[in-house]
């Protein structure tokens, strides 16, 4: 059972970063079109986050906070995101992941945008809670079974 | 909708295992109908996209809208389409005979199960449609990842046998990768339609041999091929029941499946003796499997050798390389899923009646006479009895083999059919005259599974009544023009 | 020279021999991690040219054959996604072995497997 750090500057200092973490992991979803970052590293920093809540302010934060079988299906919520986007590139005439024939009141062009958008949301929601479930589990393991 | 069926069978079963964990929130005794009726429309897309296949010719599915050889490519022709009715069907079979079995198993983590059961059918079914060689390697590794963590799920001993089975496996699959990149370095391409056609004149360089080489060691890895079968026995040992019959008649299929489009319609080695090795090492294959699987106690390891050597013949069919062999080899897929998948059902229905893993304790023909009779009719097809699907495919391979003029390959076909006569009739001697269980127990195995496993006994028997047909429709075409 | 290449090519000896003469389960783990790693160094020295440039499109620069090729480098993505997701089933059967059966050793754990076998639970 990971115990709260026994420092106040390092708990606190996690408070403040915590929100502000998770925001520039949105930054990293949103700009991963124009810079370097996408679905995958966002995920990874949003993961990150909550792994900091247990190391710096005690494992029962982190079990307060995030609840392992929702989280799951958080995670798989986001992979079937990433797979209905595709499907949605069916439903409109093209193949499976045409983001061109999205129906979207766009142009074939924009939607190819949009449609990397939402696959890199799913991707995101699917790493972080993957790595927020691989913490919690194997932390588990430690009375032995 | 028909345009859609080459990625059909692979967004079905992908979709059902996301779907699992969401679903299991709310209750956890929807995970097993859930995975059932998604298996079931998944082979249902298969079949129609055989039909589909025999009707039209070949259909080309380019994902994304993007071209190939630029864009990513799923094919359906006759020889993929097989493969994904194969798998399909197999799997509905074993997972709707494997109910019962695992809700004694997993209870509460049912979800989990069905969701890792689904993701190793989309990875497999992923690597029979994909066009593309990197795609291969990626659908490639969703069915070794949910296959390592559902041996895994056994615990204790399966835990050992799990990690085996992940460095193994984790070997096959970078050299496999390794393999494409030197054919990728070599002409600049991962799709295979585009490979094949810029292969032959690249066959000078060090990194062609070298690429083919690592592809087909990875390859062979994989399928479980003698001698790279390391992980196989214990895998299929310490699996959970129902794990194994679902995992064992299918997933080295797959593979099987990309060694023959790739060593058939890619690559095409006249230059190298890949095919003649690959022809004797499946000749080695039969015999060893065979010898060690008649000297097991344990009748899971009996099975797991026993698939060790019916691996052999597909690979001496696909060495051999002339239409009958080939044809002979494809049908030895259906036929050994087929029958393999009786078998682990047998035993999964044993393991739920309480009976302990070695052979003498198996009795329960007395007991369960459907079950045993299924069992007997699975033993049969694997001796090779006709008509059940097992001769017929064994008596292609042995055309293909007399007529490619090697005797000796030939003898190998018949003497593993000899060793299995004996193992298997050890295995059916123990279901009906093992040692009788002291204290009652259920009747019969529960109906899911009895209803699973009599059809898949069944088709056994169909398959071989009805192989003509097959042969001539769907096989033979798959095997034309590529033979020797 | 290929040098490079040669780096790659030691690695994975390296990685494979890890895994076949380490007895400690986490080292053979760790030589299944260089191993991989190897492969996709392999990938990424494909992608290499003299004196290239980016593979960013701009309106000045647009031909193709001045860029580093991008597509091995967008296939090692998946290929290091699949790594982790390997490393991550690996370790996992690791921890549960550990708490089960005390040990890390490949020689204990199959003597400890065994005893477990033949006495029945």
């Amino acid at each position: 059972m990971i115990e709260r750090h026994a420092s106040v500057v390092v708990q606190t200092f996690v408070r403040v970063l915590t929100p502000l973490a998770q925001l520039f992991a949105l930054y990293v979803l949103a700009f991963g079109h124009y810079s370097p970052g996408g679905g995958f590293q966002a995920g990874v920093i949003l993961g990150a986050t909550y792994i900091l809540l247990a190391l710096a302010l005690g494992r029962d934060t982190l079990d307060r906070k995030v609840n392992q079988p929702v989280c799951v299906a958080l995670g798989a919520a986001g992979v079937l995101l990433y797979v209905l986007t595709g499907v949605a590139g069916m439903a409109g005439g093209g193949t499976f992941l045409d983001y061109s024939r999205l129906p979207l009141p766009v142009p074939p062009v924009r939607a190819r945008y949009f449609g990397i958008l939402f696959i890199e949301t799913g991707v995101t929601l699917g790493v972080a809670a993957t790595l927020i479930i691989l913490f919690c589990r194997l932390g588990e393991q430690e009375s032995g079974r | 909708m028909r345009a859609h069926l080459p990625i059909l069978p692979v967004l079905l079963p992908l979709v059902g295992a996301l779907l699992q964990p969401i679903v299991g929130l709310a209750s956890r005794h929807v995970a097993w109908p859930l995975a059932v009726a998604t298996v079931v429309a998944t082979a249902a897309a298969g079949i129609a996209g055989l039909l589909d296949v025999l009707a039209r010719g070949t259909r080309r599915y380019p994902v994304g809208g993007w071209a190939p050889p630029w864009g990513i490519e799923v094919l359906l022709d006759p020889l993929s389409a097989f493969t994904v009715c194969v798998i399909a069907v197999v799997a509905t079979l074993t997972l709707l005979a494997g109910g019962p079995s695992a809700r004694t198993t997993y209870e509460s983590e049912q979800p989990t199960y069905y969701g890792l059961a689904l993701l190793l059918v989309t990875g497999l079914l992923g690597m029979v449609v994909s066009g593309d060689l990197f795609n291969v390697f990626v659908f490639l590794e969703v069915a070794s990842i949910s296959s390592y963590a559902l041996v895994a799920s056994g615990g204790g001993p399966a835990l050992a046998a799990a990690f085996r089975y992940v460095v193994l496996g984790t070997v096959g699959a970078s050299f496999y990768l390794l393999g494409v990149g030197c054919l990728y370095a070599l002409t600049g391409t991962l799709n295979m339609a585009d490979l094949a056609a810029r292969l032959p004149a690249a066959t000078g360089s060090p990194l062609f041999g070298g690429g083919i080489v690592f592809i087909v060691v990875g390859l062979a890895i994989k399928m479980g091929l003698f001698p790279l079968h390391g992980w196989l026995p214990d895998a299929y040992t310490r699996a959970p029941a129902p794990v194994a019959a679902v995992m064992a008649p299918v997933a080295t299929k797959a593979a099987a499946y990309v060694l023959a489009r790739v060593l058939l319609y890619v690559i095409r080695p006249e230059s190298l003796p890949v095919s003649t090795t690959l022809a004797w090492v499946g000749a080695a294959a039969i015999v060893t499997g065979g010898a060690l699987a008649a000297t097991q106690v344990d009748p899971r390891r009996l099975l797991a050798y026993s698939s060790v050597s019916q691996m052999g013949y597909i690979a001496l069919g696909l060495g051999l390389g002339v239409q009958d062999a080939l044809v002979g080899a494809y049908l030895h897929i259906l036929a050994h899923a087929l029958m393999k998948a009786a078998l682990f059902v047998v035993l999964a229905a044993a393991a739920l009646d309480g009976r302990g893993p070695t052979l003498v304790a198996l009795r329960l023909g007395s007991r369960m006479p459907i079950t045993g009779a299924c069992a007997v009719v699975a033993a049969l097809s694997m001796i090779g009895v006709p008509p059940a699907a097992g001769f017929f495919s064994k008596w292609y391979l042995l055309q293909g083999a007399l007529a490619a003029g090697q005797p000796i390959l030939a003898g190998a076909i018949l003497g593993g059919s000899l060793l299995a006569a004996v193992y298997m009739y050890r295995f059916t001697e123990a279901v009906w005259f093992g040692k009788p269980r002291a204290t009652g127990g259920p009747p019969e195995a529960p109906m899911p599974l009895l209803v699973g496993l009599v059809a898949l006994a069944a088709a056994t028997v169909a398959v071989g009544l009805s192989n003509a047909a097959l042969v001539s429709n769907v096989l033979g075409p798959a095997a034309a023009g590529v033979g020797r | 020279m290929n040098y490079p290449y040669w780096v790659a090519i030691g690695l994975l000896m390296l990685g494979l021999y890890t895994m076949i003469a380490q007895r400690n389960l986490l080292k053979k783990a760790v030589g299944m991690t260089i191993f991989q790693t190897a492969i996709i160094l392999f990938f990424l020295l494909l992608a290499v040219k003299r004196d290239a440039s980016l593979p960013i499109v701009s309106a000045a620069d647009v031909d193709p054959a001045r860029f580093m090729n991008p597509l091995p480098h967008a296939l090692m993505l998946t290929a290091i996604v699949v790594m982790v997701a390997t490393s991550g089933v690996a370790l996992a059967i690791l921890i549960r072995l550990y708490a089960r059966y005390g040990s890390l050793e490949e020689d204990v754990i199959a003597e400890r497997v065994a005893s477990d076998e033949t006495d029945p639970a």
